[in-house]
């Protein structure tokens, strides 16, 4: 049967050709390359052999094989996220499958479009504890948006449309698709595309215009209002940002953002209050605790945004937009949710806003006092530190990265930690997708594949992972996919010999006791990266350090950067469990340990 | 500090009213898993299920309707609403309590063990409550009764003096009022 199938061009795989019954693998791959698929992340195994020996027939699919599960799912998170495509994953049965639950459950909760294959065990023998098999729609039901068991192979070009239309509208999530073995050999037709059932998944509701007048009433009544962004409105795609763009320039209004929405918003604009949340500015905190109109887009009032929730931004009116209508008045009650699209209700927004001002120009100079109130908070400088001129500050590290990159095409990634943090913080993004980051399951390991799947689908790119010493070592392996694959990913490690945000949260919670956070025989990172084939590079002092990061930026090879840095920085501003967002602690902060309740200490 | 205001960041719980019973109407694509979506997410929240009943109600369209009794704190069955509503094979989302006009009906069948004075008054009581007797042996009945909730657990009540041995109950099945259908 397979013959066939290969002498058959893949580009004239249409009209007649379709009548023919072709196996569930090569259906499968037929429609994946319908759907625009270019590279797989995956790894095979007993359950996916079928996949993959018709996978060796084609040249249109790049397969990209990881070093573990978990990686691979990574790795598609940063191809989706910095392509806005969706990203499709391929691993096998059993350990596989459970491989990749992490990958989804971070894909989940940071709304990143997926499509993951499962191999299962053959139909007669599911459920007989089979070699390498688990109830893989049972373990991934609640870390996916969907997923499917393909109960025959004339369901199974029609199932993948179907996930990849689940996967990318509405609130995109990733979808599992458990393909049994036998399924994969069994015969079948093709169903197209434009055939296949579109699931009514998420509706969208059409723009309610009565709503778009009452939230430009508000707008031009507003003495102190702030536009609250998060991933959203990058899920929204690049004329989201732009409209986010307009709307902030016309109506004069600051921005503030997520961690996961940095980039949508340039931060070298005016209007830019930097990120906001635990570790955000004095200036987007308390503009967002003192603000009288808060309009969020795209984002969802997460527990490291609001802070404790009684004492969130107490005297604003709220207008919340988001496509997931389960996000509205989920955690913070609001005056008005819009459910739909960011970028389409900002576009009406904006439409409704030049309609008013036209009939009665707007009173520009109602928020002047807003403004200047916050230029004070702005020249606080709250992410200000502490420099060293013998050892290297993480901030310092990340400062210099962010201005020896200028003027090239970068894309950064990170880990989870207090990096992450810095790198948020001193790291600055003027445009959507370049920013890939593990925000809503914090996910250390994220970033090293993640940067894999970014440059995959960016070869000429500079992409650079920021990163721990102790997150880099839980994906380290993927190490070897950069050599095999030649992606020359750039891994800035900051090294402080520390599970740094665990000590720092050590020391505020549990009085100073650093029960194991502290990694004593840590890998030599640059023998490392020679033992991968990679190039290792190491600094140690600030005078070295710009020398060895343009070192770092001219090889064409992957990198570990070993930049050795001060160990016990903490991560400021922090708002400290128990207050609330105007009672901020900063830079050289006498700690006692006495900093939070009891009741703070229980919670993460 | 001041003990009377939480200085927790994470508040876990909040005020948010007093909890009560609620009975949702789910209508689905009949699909393997969809029941336990529908009962995962509710259970994942640490609620329990009172009572949960599910078959097709359209074999054309393939949608089967589930309904179930849960309780829990206004913000809480909002939230649960709202992510049901969110769920794939969800087509919609009927708060029977709150939003319909709705009739409740139920169905139990109960079996007593008794005899004597006993026997003819389970008889006499089955009457008033219109339950009939499905199964008779000189010293049971299996009786079948339909009826809201409130009915069936009075009927049970009395039952239990009188030999109750045994009961089984469909769940709540509730369908609005009217000419208007959901």
């Amino acid at each position: 049967m397979t013959a066939k199938v290969a002498e058959k061009p893949k580009t004239a795989a249409k009209g007649a050709a379709r009548a023919v019954s072709k196996s569930g693998a090569e259906l499968l791959l037929d429609a994946l390359e319908e759907q625009g698929v270019e590279v797989i992340f995956g790894y095979p195994g007993g359950a996916v052999l079928p996949i993959y020996d018709a996978l060796f027939k084609r040249d249109s699919i790049h397969h990209i094989m990881v070093r573990h599960e978990q990686g691979a799912v990574h790795a598609a998170e940063g191809y989706a996220r910095s392509t806005g495509k969706v990203g499709v994953v391929l691993v096998t049965s059993g350990p596989g499958a459970t491989n990749a639950v992490t990958g989804l459950a971070d894909a989940l909760l940071d709304s990143i479009p997926i499509v993951c294959i499962t191999g299962q065990v053959a139909r007669a023998l599911i459920g007989t504890d089979a070699f390498q098999e688990c109830d893989t729609v049972g373990i991934t039901r609640s870390c996916t948006k969907y997923n499917y068991l393909v109960p025959s192979a004339h369901n199974l070009s029609g199932i993948v449309h179907e996930a990849f239309h689940i996967a990318r509208n509405g609130r995109p999530g990733p979808v599992v698709i458990d393909i049994p073995k036998d399924v994969q050999f069994e015969e079948a037709l093709y169903t197209a595309r434009a055939e296949a059932r579109n699931r009514n998944c998420i509706v969208t509701p059409p723009i309610n215009q009565n709503q778009i007048e009452q939230a430009v009433d508000l707008m031009r009544q507003a003495r102190r209002p702030v536009l609250y962004t998060g991933g959203g409105v990058i899920n929204a795609g690049r004329a989201a940002s732009d409209a986010l763009r307009t709307l902030a320039r016309e109506t004069g209004f600051p921005v503030t953002s997520t961690l996961m929405g940095l980039g949508a918003f340039p931060a070298s604009d005016p209007h830019w209050l930097g990120m906001l949340g635990m570790h955000g500015s004095l200036e987007a905190n308390s503009a967002m605790h003192d603000c009288d109109l808060m309009i969020a887009i795209g984002a969802r009032f997460d527990d490291r945004i609001t802070g404790r929730l009684d004492a969130f931004s107490p005297g604003s009116r709220k207008i919340h937009i988001d496509i997931d209508p389960s996000s509205i008045n989920k955690n913070v009650r609001v005056d008005l949710g819009i459910v739909g699209h960011a970028g389409v209700v900002m576009e009406a927004m904006i439409a409704e806003w030049r309609t008013r001002a036209a009939r009665e120009p707007y009173d520009k100079p109602r928020v002047d006092a807003w403004r200047s109130q916050i230029d004070r908070w702005r020249s606080r400088k709250s992410f200000s530190y502490q420099n060293c001129d013998k050892r290297i500050k993480p901030q310092y590290a990340i400062e210099r990265l962010y201005a020896l990159t200028r003027g090239r095409d970068v894309y950064v990634t990170t880990e989870v930690g207090q990096h992450q943090m810095w790198a948020a913080q001193h790291f600055h993004f003027d445009e959507p997708n370049r920013w890939m980051t593990s925000g809503g399951l914090g996910t250390m390991g994220y970033g090293l594949p993640a940067a894999l799947g970014v440059q995959a689908a960016h070869p000429d790119a500079l992409v650079i992972d920021i990163a721990g010493d102790a997150s880099v070592q839980m994906t380290m392996q993927e190490m070897s996919t950069a050599l095999q694959y030649e992606l020359p990913i750039k891994i800035f490690i900051l090294n402080n010999a520390y599970l740094g945000m665990v000590r720092q949260w050590q020391e505020l919670l549990h009085g100073g006791r650093y029960s194991h956070s502290y990694s004593d025989s840590l890998p030599d990172f640059v023998k490392l990266a020679d033992a991968y084939g990679g190039v290792g590079i190491r600094a140690e002092t600030p005078s070295e350090l710009d020398a060895k990061i343009m070192e770092m930026i001219d090889v064409k090879r992957p990198v570990l950067f070993d930049c050795v840095v001060t160990q016990e920085e903490n991560v400021f501003p922090m708002i400290p469990s128990g207050a609330a967002h105007n009672e901020m602690l900063f830079g050289g902060h006498h700690v006692t340990g006495d900093e939070v309740s009891a009741d703070g200490k229980a919670l993460v | 500090m001041n003990d009377s205001v939480s200085k927790s960041v994470y508040p876990v719980t909040r005020d948010e009213g007093a909890a009560s019973e609620i009975v949702l109407a789910i209508i689905v694509d009949n699909e393997p898993g969809v029941l336990a979506r529908v009962v995962g997410l509710i259970s994942a929240r640490g609620y329990n299920i009172e009572s949960l009943t599910v078959a097709e109600t359209d074999v054309e369209k393939h949608t089967s309707r589930i309904t179930i009794v849960t309780g829990g704190t206004p913000a809480k069955i909002d939230q649960i609403k709202a992510q049901l509503g969110r769920l794939v094979p969800v087509r919609r989302v009927i708060d029977v309590t709150r939003e319909a006009d709705a009739l409740e009906r139920e169905l139990a069948l109960i079996k007593v063990v008794n005899s004597g004075e006993h026997r003819l008054e389970s008889m006499r009581l089955a009457d008033i409550f219109r339950a009939r007797a499905l199964d008779t042996t000189h010293r049971s009945f299996v009786f079948e009764i339909t009826g809201t909730r409130e009915k069936i657990n009075a009927f049970i009540d009395l039952m239990k003096p009188l030999g109750l041995s045994e009961i089984s109950r469909t769940g709540v099945l509730s369908i609005r009022r009217g000419v208007e259908s959901d």
